[in-house]
């Protein structure tokens, strides 16, 4: 069966299904209980499972985590939201040194099954701190899985996934598509959370993004066709850990990848994917890796963004230009 | 605020006003068994280090009391975070200290299963650990098992933290939370004086236990080096906890004999006679002037010794047992479900150490 929905009344809805199936399931946050998240993301959930399941939490991010590290030694499977992606540090040390670590140091007693959810990106013109990419400081932390919704099916299917896992997920949301709406099939997933998948076939190279710039890569390769240009399209979805083969199969036919991220180039997680795509498709490459990314600046001002973000004349710039190398 | 106590340096009994020991002399005699064997297990573990069999080892000694005194005020299904430091903790529980050592020789991060024990592996993060403990708190209330007047339901929880760790962020959002929530917790700060070498007036303007008036909870500052009254309080704060009456600060005020760990040199920030003051009023020798005073035969001391002399020869044994940890193992405990990642590189671990060891055979 499928619903046309927005991004956020699709995590809505993951997250009521998932509430409804287990008792153990709560959410916590700033915000989340009587006004329904900033974003509405949890909207009605407190009238419907109570106060003791959706928490207005004290504005204190690393007292959300540490808490919810603590609930989870009672067996509950808390979803955390941070409010947005730069309020997240404060939270750091109990996410890498706590989250990460605890089914390790227990050798495999104690486990962590919470999902930490974080609107991230930019692109909406934001004040300062409410448009960062912080994805690849949780990606390089062992212990942890990230993963990252590009559209409303994926949300939907995505977050109900991530809250079923033993291991602790950090989930990012892409906050720039929240209102952009799409075709929901409530009957099936379709795909299991850790893995990636090509959301628009081409043969001429391949575009590899996730979360925001899945939706800006596939507008890119829409306005190459008119130039007859025929670009395939990756979805990574997950993060960490990294599903490349379908990464591999495709630069094998192509040639050519272009890693899109809003987050910044050096140390990106686009770094990670130019050194395996260069492991496993050395031969069949026919130009270098190329990354089209956010700078290696602090997030600027909101009305110099759309410099700093890439968009569809940098992403087939990067297209063109390697291709130009090509014989 | 004048710390409450029970029985003076010298072991003469002594009342106040709201605390009292609610137990014989049986109980006493109980509470020095273990006061003696975590003394034992710390001395072994020190000589231990210093035999190269431990990479680091932090002494408890002198924090004996406020740890046996607080951990045996639990019941069965109360559950304790530990630092790195409490080692009498961790015995109360029926911790096997061979954990404890294994910890310190490298052999592993903690290992032991929390649920077992209701004990959670020692925090090294400081402060972390008061956080866990006020979500664990908050579990039970969502689970019905605070206030219900059952004694086989009813549960608290203990964080225990030291006097640096209260100027942590992560400490006043625990207090503040666990406040806020009614959260069954017991904070239970051992304020040993120092942190490393930085002395508690740098940490805090006021006593510790004031700290809690601003958050809204009960604040009880305890002589902790006095078991009897370690007990005491934290059987009131807990018992207050599981009825429902939310969380309380206890301030332990004891002293650090020794080094922070056994590569710390104290000599370098305080002075002998202060050490020497300390040592006047040893949370052990009270308990047996005391039970010596009330009839304890002598025999008795005696067999707690030959246990500990038991306990001493057995860790030195089992600490040298400690099997080598394996590499390859750990990959399989990232996560429940591994990863492509974890798979790939335990395989080409194992592949490089064999080839290794064949090329050394």
């Amino acid at each position: 069966m499928t619903e046309r929905m927005s991004m956020v009344k699709a995590l809505n809805s993951g997250l009521r299904l998932a509430m409804e199936r287990d008792p153990q399931v709560l959410v916590m946050g700033e915000d989340v209980g009587r006004l329904g998240g900033v974003f509405r993301v949890t909207e009605g959930l407190q009238k419907d499972f109570g106060e003791g399941r959706v928490m207005d939490t004290p504005l204190a991010e690393s007292g959300i985590v540490g808490t919810a590290i603590g609930l989870t030694f009672r067996g509950f499977r808390p979803v955390i939201e941070i409010q947005f992606d730069g309020f997240v540090y404060p939270a750091y040390d109990q996410i890498v040194s706590q989250v990460a670590k605890l089914h390790f140091r227990s050798r495999g007693h104690v486990r962590m099954p919470l999902v930490i959810r974080i609107p991230f990106g930019g692109g909406i013109g934001a004040v300062e701190h409410h448009s960062e990419s912080p994805e690849g400081q949780f990606a390089l932390t062992a212990g942890l899985k990230v993963v990252s919704c590009a559209d409303p099916h994926d949300a939907y299917w995505m977050i109900q996934q991530a809250i079923a896992s033993d291991d602790p997920v950090v989930f990012m949301e892409p906050k720039r598509r929240y209102w952009e709406s799409g075709d929901v099939d409530t009957g099936s997933a379709a795909l299991p959370l850790w893995s990636s998948r090509v959301v628009r076939a081409g043969s001429d190279a391949t575009l590899i993004a996730y979360g925001p710039m899945v939706k800006t890569c596939l507008d890119s390769a829409e306005a190459a066709r008119e130039d007859g240009l025929d670009l395939e399209v990756i979805d990574l979805r997950t993060l960490s850990p990294l599903d490349l083969e379908p990464v591999f199969e495709s630069v094998r036919r192509t040639g050519h990848a272009i890693v899109v991220h809003e987050a910044a180039r050096t140390l990106g997680l686009g770094a990670e994917i130019a050194a395996r795509v260069t492991e496993e498709c050395f031969y069949s490459l026919e130009s270098p890796v190329h990354r089209v990314t956010g700078y290696d600046l602090p997030y600027p001002p909101s009305r110099v963004e759309h410099d700093f973000l890439p968009g569809l004349d940098r992403i087939l710039d990067a297209v063109d230009h390697a291709r130009g190398l090509r014989g | 605020m004048n710390p409450v106590q029970l029985v003076t340096p010298a072991g003469d009994r002594t009342t106040h006003a709201e605390y009292a020991f609610e137990g014989d002399r049986a109980a006493i005699e109980s509470l020095f068994r273990d006061l003696v064997m975590t003394r034992r297990v710390d001395v072994e573990a020190f000589a231990l280090q210093r035999h190269g069999e431990l990479g680091l080892w932090p002494p408890v000694l002198g924090q004996e009391a406020a740890q046996v005194g607080s951990a045996r005020a639990m019941r069965d299904h109360d559950f304790a975070f530990p630092t790195y430091r409490d080692h009498g903790v961790a015995w109360c529980r029926g911790v096997d200290p061979t954990w404890l050592l294994g910890i310190f020789r490298g052999s592993w991060l903690g290992g032991w299963d929390p649920a077992e024990h209701q004990i959670a592996l020692p925090n090294i993060i400081i402060g972390a650990q008061t956080l866990h403990a006020t979500g664990y708190g908050m579990g039970l209330v969502l689970e019905g098992l605070v206030g219900t007047g059952d004694p086989e339901r009813d549960s608290a929880v203990i964080a225990y933290f030291g006097d640096g760790a209260t100027s942590q962020g992560d400490v006043s959002e625990a207090l503040d939370w666990a406040a806020v929530y009614q959260a069954p917790v017991v904070f239970f700060c051992e304020n040993n004086q120092y942190a490393i070498s930085v002395p508690v007036e740098r940490q805090t303007r006021v006593p510790i236990a004031q700290r809690a008036d601003g958050f809204g909870l009960p604040g009880v500052r305890v002589d902790g080096n006095d078991v009897l009254a370690c007990h005491a309080v934290t059987e009131r704060a807990l018992q207050r906890a599981r009825d429902g009456q939310g969380p309380t600060l206890v301030e332990a005020v004891t002293y650090r004999m020794g080094a922070h760990t056994t590569s710390d040199d104290p000599t370098r920030y305080r002075d002998a006679a202060e050490v020497e003051a300390w040592q006047a009023k040893d949370p052990i020798e009270r308990v047996r002037l005391l039970l010596v005073t009330e009839g304890t035969p002598a025999a008795f001391f005696a067999e707690v010794e030959a246990e500990a002399d038991a306990l001493g020869a057995r860790l030195r044994e089992a600490c040298r047992q400690i099997p080598e940890p394996e590499l390859a193992e750990l990959f399989d405990h990232v996560f429940v479900e591994s990863t492509i990642e974890n798979r790939q590189q335990k395989a080409e671990h194992i592949a490089w150490r064999d080839a290794i060891e064949g090329s050394v055979a």
